[in-house]
């Protein structure tokens, strides 16, 4: 017999609207307690007070002025790759190809130090090394764009293979420029000469890096909120069916920004390599192509939101790095203590779109 | 004739890893869950396996073969389950997004498998120095009966494993009822929703054990492949994502993934057995599997040919709501 | 018919959807053994009643009473219990499994599946009924009547004694309509309960026992077919008119401006939408399109929006200032908007098209306009003018110019939306179901934007569903039926009846069911 179901224990309902302070506090209990369960995690492992051990991770950041100027250096590489995600997330195109495209900017980059490194002098070389940087990263994420557009082809996939062929191209060229012979690295580029490398600004070796940077970071939100390019992405992004509606021609609008998209993942190559390695490998994307991804979500978009969780991951690494020597503990710690942050962040986003309500003392009828 | 009967060893030997990942995220993916935390899963596999059969040989006289290769098995397989559970409960019940779910997945699994990973290192007296090898023997020991035949001859029982639960998978997918459900689930959620098909559990159920399945993957890379030790190359990492390749090639089919293995295992391997390649063409020829991927890729989108298109609903949320 | 027990009855059945009443107290038997026709217009309750039959909605008020027990019904799970079976306009298919697959998805049973088993009691079905399925056929191989038999069959399979079948014949060619009736005649024989919901009056006649008529949400009667006629329910149907006191200015000095020649259009699965279409719409007139919703009302829309390719026919534009006509065919909104067209477009689809839900009501105005000016960016100044000018003119009730259009309710969005379109000044703007859903007085408002444009001197093509407001707004109106026009009629003369004929038959008495 047909029986009348009970109301469930407890329902969720999506939420019409969130007050910006419901929604940051939520997002900042979902901070604290992923706080609280690594420092339950460092304490199982360490046996150390977790507040000494944040103080390390402060020190490890900005303890020194040195250690300040890199811990800047490395956010302005994370946010570089964030904002050229931006465009593309906005989008609705998941452009998980970011360490490729960095790597072909990167590579581009080295090729100009190495072959040009005697010809020309540095400010030259930095600016052909900007123009063909990006041109490489343009063009690796063209190709799964136009793929997308024109079969629909899963870009997901796509750009995440593309990914590894840039590894291995990667691992080519440096198998070619290996210096010195037989060590399978590149080494230090120009060492002697310091050609096509970041020159210090006002005697700061990364204040360039930093003020490329806040530039790219200023132009992409100008870019995606007050030109027509980013309204036309704005509108491809949240309704397929309206871009089409207004005559907006949505495959060129794909490949274009796809190509922006890469081209500014492709420039944070160029910065990694001119601005702060001086070489290239395969580890020059290190990860961070991914991560900046993750980056990208959490700020939803927003440029200089970007500013704040790129800060945060980049506090987390070094602090965790810097602890580990301490305490003489393994520096794997602190991508394990940031992936339990990230998880804690993505499920307390859950109560910023939902509410749960609980099943009333009555009965329905 | 000992170079490709050496290469195809190779070839075997690589293939069982990545067709341990490729078998997992293939159930996962069925039922439209992507799920990019395959490295960070293998990574958690390989790690619990080693470390329970680290724990296992330290503390016992004289440890026995057969239980450690047990307690090395049950590990991988209930820290891999926790990886799919976390990616799950997030992505299902909290409606997480996916991508960024799998690859947060991916850095925490990496992160702790090298951070213990370090550490049994240093309780072992330095990297390199983990020895377990007792349980690391029992998951090398050759089948018996083919000691002596060729290419099978150094062959561990996980390859042969891997071949069965594909044709198993194979079996399951597409002659049971629950098989069925699944493939509903990840084409058409909504219809399996009306059809009385609890699309939460499905999901749930099939990216835990496809997680378990992927676990057993990063087990035996640690078992076999680099024979029972510990190095952080970020080794699992490039095979996790030539797993992930691995699925699109064999176009979520199973019993192709094992051809496909083999295929990439080939591949990777060739550059080693082809004489006369400078160091740096060898790099081009590990390009080969992700362009072989690639090109299927555009080719089945191109194609359009409804039986090896992706689930449809591969990377989408499903929310009874949204009807 | 009385003597026999009702499979159901359904009493007092109430459905409410925010202010809207769907369903007020309607009370109907349906017996075994017999086929009835549930016969309505648009928005008379006929498909929520049934989907509250078949466990989609849960009814507010009232009873259901299946085989002398009353039920409740709270999902469609319940529903296979009691032997009821839907088949749905949208089928509910999975395209890359087979007929067998789909037939038997997520029904309980042994673990191993046998599809020899299942392909063999479809087959019997099959035989017993007269259909054909092949089981192990693909469904993205099917066409689109093989399709619905496929969905007849599951619901037969899970052994439904009651049928319930939505606008079946809407996706058939005459022969599939006279096969499919074919095989319910037999359903009906081996004592099957079948329902269609239908508006189609020669099928009523050729295949119903009875037919129970609904409007507006209630019922208005039942009668057995052969003691009826198609004056007789079509009567019934749209009721006498109703006054409502729309202005209808005289229109001044029309010219043609639109004229559409011989169009035909194809919809993706290949089934004709609209055959050899021909009208010409005028300047300073508006001509209303009538018909059944699914008629082709959308297609003919979005073909002279330039957002749907068409197989034939041809759409001119006749440029008011210089006279000259231009071609419309195979071009999309940005070249008509390149060429000079001034074209509106108001679509059904207000949130999923016609707006960006999630955007704020100054970047909705700027969806037309954003590509003006020179310069790379967007101006925003003055779509933020328009919009203020929109919310103050149309008194559109909203907490500022920032939130989310989506927030606003239904009758504000359309205004935000009317507002848009007619701000550029267009010459010819075509709406579709612009008063649906929306209060009096925002239809009223609705209604004067349209005279005022009128009067303006643009021709304005008025798609609508509500047969009284079509009479007294409109100058000329078009009636479609499955695809082709079945007459066009004088506002001013156009009697309620004779339009709800043309919309159920083709303008001549042409049974086509006759030939085979």
């Amino acid at each position: 017999m047909i029986q009348t179901h009970k109301e469930p224990f407890v329902r969720i309902a999506k939420r019409d609207s969130i007050s910006i302070w419901h929604s940051w506090l939520i997002r900042i209990v979902g901070l604290v307690l992923a706080l609280v369960v690594s420092a339950f995690v460092i304490f199982a492992i360490v046996h150390l007070n977790p507040f000494k051990v944040y103080e390390a991770m402060f020190e490890g950041n900005f303890g020194s002025k040195r250690r300040t100027w890199v811990t800047l250096r490395d956010i302005a590489m994370l946010l570089c790759i964030g904002i050229g995600l931006a465009p593309a997330f906005k989008m609705r195109f998941w452009n998980i190809g970011a360490e490729g495209q960095i790597l072909v900017g990167g590579l581009a980059t080295a090729a100009v130090m190495i072959y040009f490194g005697k010809a020309l002098p540095t400010w030259t070389l930095l600016l052909i090394s900007f123009v063909v940087s990006g041109i490489a990263g343009a063009v690796w994420g063209a190709i799964p764009a136009t793929f997308k557009a024109r079969y629909g082809t899963n870009e997901t996939l796509f750009t995440l293979m593309m990914n590894y062929v840039a590894i291995q191209l990667t691992s080519y060229f440096v198998a070619i420029w290996e210096n010195p012979f037989g060590s399978n690295t590149v080494g230090i580029i120009n060492q002697k000469t310091q050609v096509g490398w970041f020159p210090p600004v006002l005697g700061q070796k990364y204040l360039l890096n930093v003020i490329i940077v806040l530039a790219l970071t200023v132009i992409m939100y100008i870019y995606l909120r007050y030109s027509k390019h980013g309204y036309e992405i704005a509108v491809v992004g949240e309704s397929d069916n309206t871009a089409r509606y207004i005559g907006i021609n949505v495959k060129r609008v794909i490949i274009r920004t796809m190509m922006l998209s890469g081209a500014i993942c492709g420039l944070a190559g160029f910065i990694a390599v001119a601005g702060a390695s001086h070489t290239i490998s395969t580890s020059t994307a290190g990860g961070r192509g991914f991560t900046a991804i993750i980056v990208a979500w959490l700020a939803k978009f927003n440029t200089f939101m970007m500013i704040l969780v790129a800060g945060l991951l980049v506090f987390l690494e070094k602090g965790a790095i810097q602890i580990a020597s301490q305490y003489n503990l393994n520096d794997y710690a602190s991508q394990m203590i940031t992936g339990i942050i990230l998880f804690f962040i993505l499920g307390s986003e859950f109560f910023t779109q939902y509410r749960l309500i609980f099943r009333s003392g009555k009965e329905e009828n | 004739m000992t170079q490709i009967l050496s290469l195809l060893q190779a070839a075997l030997v690589f293939g069982t890893v990545i067709l341990f990942g490729a078998l997992g995220e293939i159930l996962t993916e069925k039922s439209g869950n992507l799920n990019l935390g395959v490295p960070g899963i293998m990574y958690l596999g390989g790690i619990a396996g080693l470390a329970g059969a680290f724990q296992y040989e330290t503390y016992v006289a004289s440890p026995a073969p057969l239980t450690g290769l047990l307690i090395a098995l049950v590990c991988a397989l209930a820290a891999s389950l926790l990886g799919g559970f976390i990616y799950s409960f997030l992505t299902i019940t909290l409606r997480a997004n996916q991508n960024v779910t799998g690859l947060t997945l991916t850095i925490f699994g990496s992160g702790v498998a090298n951070f213990f990973g370090g550490a049994l290192n240093k309780m072992a007296g330095g990297v390199g120095q983990i020895s377990v090898s007792t349980t690391s023997g029992a998951y090398r020991a050759t089948l018996p009966f083919l000691s002596n035949v060729g290419v099978f001859s150094s062959l561990g029982f996980m390859v042969y494993l891997a071949i069965i639960l594909a044709f198993i998978m194979s079996w399951f997918l597409n002659k049971t009822r629950k098989g069925l459900n699944l493939r509903a689930v990840g084409e058409n959620p909504a219809t399996a929703d009306a059809a009385g098909i609890s699309v939460t559990k499905y999901k749930y159920l099939s990216t835990c054990i496809g997680a378990a399945i992927t676990g057993l993957g990063g087990l035996y890379y640690v078992m076999d492949y680099i024979k029972g030790t510990w190095a952080n190359d970020g080794g699992i990492e490039k095979l996790g994502w030539l797993a992930v390749a691995l699925v699109i090639f064999a176009r979520w089919k199973p019993k192709q993934a094992i051809w496909g293995s083999y295929l990439f295992g080939v591949l990777f391997w060739l550059y080693f057995y082809i004489g006369g390649l400078t160091r740096s063409s060898q790099e081009l020829f590990k390009m080969l599997p992700y362009v072989v991927t690639i090109i299927v890729l555009i080719v089945v989108s191109m194609r359009r040919r409804h039986e090896n298109q992706p689930p449809e609903s591969l990377g989408q949320p499903y929310f009874r709501e949204d009807r | 018919m009385d003597s026999a027990k009702a499979a159901i009855s359904m009493r007092n059945i109430t459905k409410t959807f925010g202010s809207v009443v769907a369903n007020e107290k309607v009370s109907l038997d349906i017996h075994k053994g017999e086929i009835l026709s549930l016969l309505g217009e648009n928005g008379s309750g006929k498909t929520t009643l049934m989907n509250i039959l078949s466990g989609i909605y849960y009814p507010d008020a009232g009873h259901i009473i299946v085989n002398g027990q009353e039920v409740t019904i709270r999902s469609p799970r319940d529903v296979y219990d009691l032997g009821i079976g839907m088949v749905h306009q949208h089928f509910k298919l999975v395209d890359v499994l087979t007929a067998a697959e789909n037939i038997i998805l997520g029904m309980p049973g042994k673990g191993k599946l046998d599809l020899k088993a299942v392909g063999d009691k479809i087959r019997s079905i099959c035989a017993l009924y007269g259909f054909e399925v092949n089981p192990e056929q693909k469904i993205y191989d099917m066409s689109v009547s093989q399709k619905q038999t496929v969905e007849i069959v599951k619901v037969l399979f899970r052994g439904a004694s009651i049928l319930i079948l939505d606008e079946p014949t809407a996706v058939l060619t005459p022969q599939e309509t006279k096969k499919l009736f074919c095989v319910l005649r037999n359903m009906k024989n081996d004592g099957k309960a079948v329902v269609i919901i239908t508006h189609k009056l020669h099928e009523v006649e050729e295949i119903s026992d009875r037919v129970v008529v609904l409007r507006r949400g209630q019922y208005v009667g039942e009668l057995a077919t052969k003691d009826t006629n198609a004056a007789e329910m079509t009567n019934m149907m749209v009721g006498h008119q109703v006054s409502l006191n729309i202005a209808r200015p005289e229109p001044k000095d029309p010219k043609p401006r639109l004229v559409v020649d011989h169009l035909t259009v194809k919809d993706p699965d290949g089934i004709t939408k609209l055959e050899d279409v021909s009208f010409t719409a005028y300047s300073g007139e508006v001509l209303g399109i009538a018909g059944i919703s699914g008629c082709g009302q959308k297609e003919l829309l979005e073909a002279v929006a330039g957002l749907q390719p068409f197989e034939a026919g041809t759409i001119q534009y006749i440029d008011p200032k210089t006279g000259k006509s231009v071609e419309l065919a195979g071009k999309d909104p940005r070249e008509i908007f390149a060429m000079g067209v001034m074209l509106s477009f108001v679509p059904e689809d207000r949130l999923g098209m016609g707006l960006v839900g999630n955007m704020d009501l100054t970047n909705n105005m700027m969806l037309r306009s954003f590509r003006n000016g020179k310069s790379m960016f967007t101006d925003r100044k003055t779509p933020r003018k328009l919009a203020r000018h929109v919310v103050k003119e149309l008194d559109v009730n909203t907490p500022g110019l920032t939130i989310p259009v989506r927030r606003l309710s239904g009758g504000n969005v359309q205004k935000v939306l009317v507002g848009r379109e007619i701000s550029s000044s267009p010459t010819v703007l075509m709406t579709a179901y612009a008063v649906r859903g929306l209060d009096i007085n925002s239809s009223y408002t609705i209604y004067d934007l349209i005279n005022q444009q009128k009067e303006k001197g643009v021709a304005v093509i008025f798609v609508g569903e509500d047969l009284d407001v079509l009479l007294e707004l409109c100058d000329k109106i078009l009636v479609l039926c499955d695809g082709k026009v079945s007459g066009i009629l004088a506002g001013k003369d156009a009697d309620k009846n004779e339009v709800g004929l043309l919309m159920t038959k083709h303008g001549e008495d042409n049974n086509d069911d006759s030939n085979s």
